[in-house]
């Protein structure tokens, strides 16, 4: 098993999220994290899908995917060449002796203080899951009181753009 | 038992006078006889319609005027040739029923919307043209859920057409409100729910042409009813909006060639022929590549009389009830050259095992059966009427530089050993009741080929695939994938309705007549004369049969007791629904019962066969062995000789 990242493009209406995400379920697949949005054009719609798959049966979903009359085209993002980040927002235990500890972490991680309490910071870091993770590791021991993490959005390097194709200028 | 009724005249004097009132609006005129998905042109699904080469009827303009909704569903119908359609109306329709009231569409009424879904699959199956149903919200739409997963399964063109609760109520669990968009996600090809009355043409319009295209299938169409009664414009032709929609109906050359090669230097090739080819109207094309190449040819359950069960070439049907001479074509195959069809579990048996020395040609319109179950050495995406017909040429290239063609002598030695070996046959039963086999058996050579056969599920449907001999496409129509018992009766009656001078037979179990039958009395009173052979053997048939050969012979809630109570008496419900009801309880009597039957056009025929309940379907695979255990009858397995194979 290994992980996928898949770019979506979808028209822009109502349901299409649960075609798409009722056919993960109905294949039996798990989906790690889903990011939905418009994009440059209000009528196409971006959902960024990881799932941990074998590539095989990944291919037959990407085939059903396909198949969906609202899904417009669908592009595998290969790491190597593609840009991914996360955003967490996460509200840790701060009070006077460690809030110059805490903020000492965020600035390591080029993270942001977006809130701040009497005994509580909320931090906003965006990267990737790996960063991520190490910034939580790092938060973890003065208190992690509540946290939120959005899905992963991904767009390829390059000057080459996936939104530019025939089925996409008639969308 | 005279027929018709005084509701059949009084629905024809309406039909033909709104006909007349429309001058030349004959919806049978405007209609392809065949709604071919190849006739459509690849990549222009948003052009106007009425360039997408859907045929006449849908190249009718129509200036803007100012209707209903529900006046524009109408008129979306008529526009589109839609010649019938099958409902029930109710509180959220109720809208549409007004327009229908005076339409050039037939609108007939069944008992239950069960029945109005398999009509539509029934109807679609015999003429190629694009089925409909019509229901109300909530339990008419859920009720329409079976026959939609049964299109869905064996890829039938239909539409239905749902009535949903006022947009302002919709989520509030209001009366007879039902998520019939939600549910039917997974057995739709597509599904709306309209959300505007100016959508109505441009809905309907890409409904008919989801149906229809591509890989065919049912497409739903749910709306609410302010929607059908809010005021708006209708004008025909609409545009199309389907900017994901592309299906790809030419094949890719080099693939095509790469096939050829491989049909042509083959020494033990097979012709895997699915329901495909009789979906893309592609049956010609087959038979003259058969016999070009000589290759042996197996039709699927689906696929029976896609290929003349006469022809020397056919070794029967595949799969679970499959002939041994099929099963072993496949086995033993060194080329599968898949048309059309979806290497689906009945067909292979255990998967791992199956035709392990085959390279596989796979052509199919849908790419994601490519694949799907066995690799393919040769992936081909099309329209099995261009695959064929590109096969054709490239053979033809492929020959033309061979200097001598391939030698399949033995290949056909061993098949005719087989063929004479283990054909289909059955005893005959020790207890001196009837055989259903032979009951099926006399009515496919008494019917004919001419004859519409129509099964329902289970071990009637099996036999009348192995003992009705199949000689033209669209003669043979069942349950194959989803395996819906009631299938048989409403889908007869569609069919009937479809293709008005043909004779049609459906042959149903008592434990399936018993689950639709409702809708003779929708024969008797439409004037849709079919005809339906219950073979009677007072059990859950196949079922039973699974229980002596794995349950040891505990025969747990199969008995129906329509033999030992006579209940119910098929002679007389039939009477009671408006049908002529015939019994045969002898062979004797076997030929001249069906030729009574045969006799009576002016209403429709039950005959309740009352056959013995032991006889078995043979051979089998049992279900999650390998083809290779295929048994010939009960502790026979066929002799092999795998040396030489």
């Amino acid at each position: 098993m290994s992980k996928h990242t898949l770019s979506v493009l979808v028209e822009n209406k109502p349901g299409v999220l649960a075609r798409v995400s009722g056919l993960f379920s109905r294949r039996s697949f798990n989906i790690d994290s889903l990011a939905v949005g418009e994009t440059e054009n209000p009528d196409v719609s971006r959902i960024t899908i990881v799932v941990n798959a074998e590539t095989s049966p990944l291919e037959q979903v990407t085939k059903q995917l396909n198949k969906l009359v609202n899904v417009l085209k669908i592009v595998e993002l290969d790491p190597g060449v593609s840009v991914a980040r996360e955003l967490v927002l996460v509200k840790v235990r701060a009070d006077r002796s460690q809030r110059a500890q805490v903020l000492e972490t965020v600035n390591l991680f080029r993270a942001r203080v977006v809130d701040v309490a009497p005994d509580t910071l909320t931090i906003e870091a965006t990267g990737t899951a790996d960063k991520l993770d190490a910034l939580l590791r790092d938060l973890e021991p003065f208190g992690i009181k509540e946290m939120v993490q959005s899905g992963l959005v991904a767009i390829g390097r390059g000057s080459r753009s996936i939104t530019t194709g025939s089925a996409l200028r008639a969308a | 038992m005279t027929r018709p009724t005084p509701e059949t005249l009084a629905n024809s004097a309406r039909r033909h006078r709104s006909a007349a009132a429309e001058g030349s609006n004959d919806p049978s005129d405007q209609f392809p006889r065949r709604l071919r998905p190849g006739a459509q042109p690849a990549g222009d699904q948003s052009g106007p319609l009425a360039e997408s080469g859907r045929g006449a009827g849908t190249a009718q303009v129509v200036a803007p005027v100012q209707v209903s909704g529900a006046g524009s569903l109408v008129k979306s119908l008529e526009a589109l040739g839609v010649e019938v359609a099958f409902g029930i109306p109710g509180g959220a329709i109720l809208p549409a029923y007004d327009p229908l009231y005076d339409s050039s569409v037939r609108h007939i009424l069944v008992r239950h919307e069960q029945g109005a879904g398999h009509a539509a699959t029934g109807y679609a199956q015999a003429t190629g043209r694009v089925g409909v149903c019509v229901a109300t919200s909530g339990p008419g739409a859920t009720n329409l859920v079976t026959p939609i997963a049964d299109a869905y399964m064996d890829s039938v063109p239909m539409v239905a057409i749902t009535g949903q609760v006022a947009r302002p109520a919709i989520g509030t669990d209001a009366f007879q409100e039902a998520d019939i968009q939600g549910i039917t996600l997974p057995i739709t090809k597509h599904n709306y729910l309209i959300q505007t009355a100016e959508e109505i043409p441009r809905i309907l319009a890409e409904a008919f042409h989801l149906a229809a295209t591509g890989r065919p299938g049912p497409v739903l169409v749910d709306i609410p009813k302010d929607v059908l009664q809010a005021q708006t414009t209708f004008s025909w032709p609409p545009t199309l909006d389907l900017p994901g929609y592309r299906p790809t109906l030419h094949p890719h050359g080099k693939q095509i060639r790469e096939a050829a090669r491989l049909m042509t230097t083959a020494r033990r090739p097979v012709l895997y022929v699915g329901g495909g080819v009789l979906k893309a109207g592609a049956t010609e094309g087959l038979r003259k590549l058969a016999e070009m190449t000589g290759i042996p040819v197996v039709t699927t359950l689906m696929a029976r009389g896609a290929f003349p069960d006469s022809h020397r070439q056919h070794l029967g049907m595949p799969g679970m009830h499959g002939t041994v001479a099929a099963v072993y074509g496949l086995q033993k195959s060194d080329l599968i050259v898949a048309l059309g069809a979806r290497f689906d579990d009945r067909v292979t048996g255990k998967l791992d095992s199956f035709a392990p020395g085959a390279a596989i040609v796979h052509a199919d319109i849908d790419p994601a059966e490519i694949g799907k179950n066995r690799a393919a050495d040769v992936p081909i995406v099309g329209d099995a009427k261009y695959v064929i017909d590109e096969l054709i040429e490239a053979v033809r290239a492929a020959t033309a530089g061979q200097t001598a063609p391939v030698d399949r002598t033995d290949w056909w030695a061993q098949l005719d050993d087989l063929r004479d070996r283990y054909p289909l046959g059955y005893d005959e039963p020790t207890d001196g009741t009837l055989a259903p086999q032979y009951v099926i058996e006399r009515l496919g050579a008494i019917a004919g080929p001419e004859a519409i056969y129509v099964a329902g599920v289970g071990q009637h449907q099996m036999w009348a695939a192995q003992f009705v001999s199949y000689e033209k496409p669209y003669t043979w129509l069942n349950s194959g994938g989803l395996g819906t018992m009631g299938y048989a009766v409403p889908a007869a009656m569609g069919a009937k309705v479809g293709k008005p001078d043909s004779t049609v037979w459906g042959i149903d179990g008592d434990g399936c007549f018993q689950m639709t039958n409702q809708e003779l009395a929708t024969c008797a009173l439409e004037g849709i004369p079919v005809k339906i052979a219950v073979i009677n053997n007072g059990n859950l048939g196949m079922v039973r049969q699974w229980q002596t050969l794995f349950y040891g012979e505990r025969y747990s809630n199969t008995e129906l007791g329509t033999h030992k109570h006579r209940i119910p008496d098929f002679v007389k419900l039939a009477e009671a629904l408006g049908c002529v009801g015939l019994r045969c309880e002898s062979k004797a009597d076997v030929d001249k019962t069906i030729k009574a039957a045969m006799e009576i056009n002016d209403a429709p025929v039950v005959v309740d066969f009352v056959v013995g309940k032991d006889a078995m379907v043979w051979p089998m695979v049992a279900a999650g062995t390998s083809n290779d255990e295929i048994m010939f009858a009960r502790g026979v397995r066929p002799a092999f000789d795998d040396d030489e194979l």
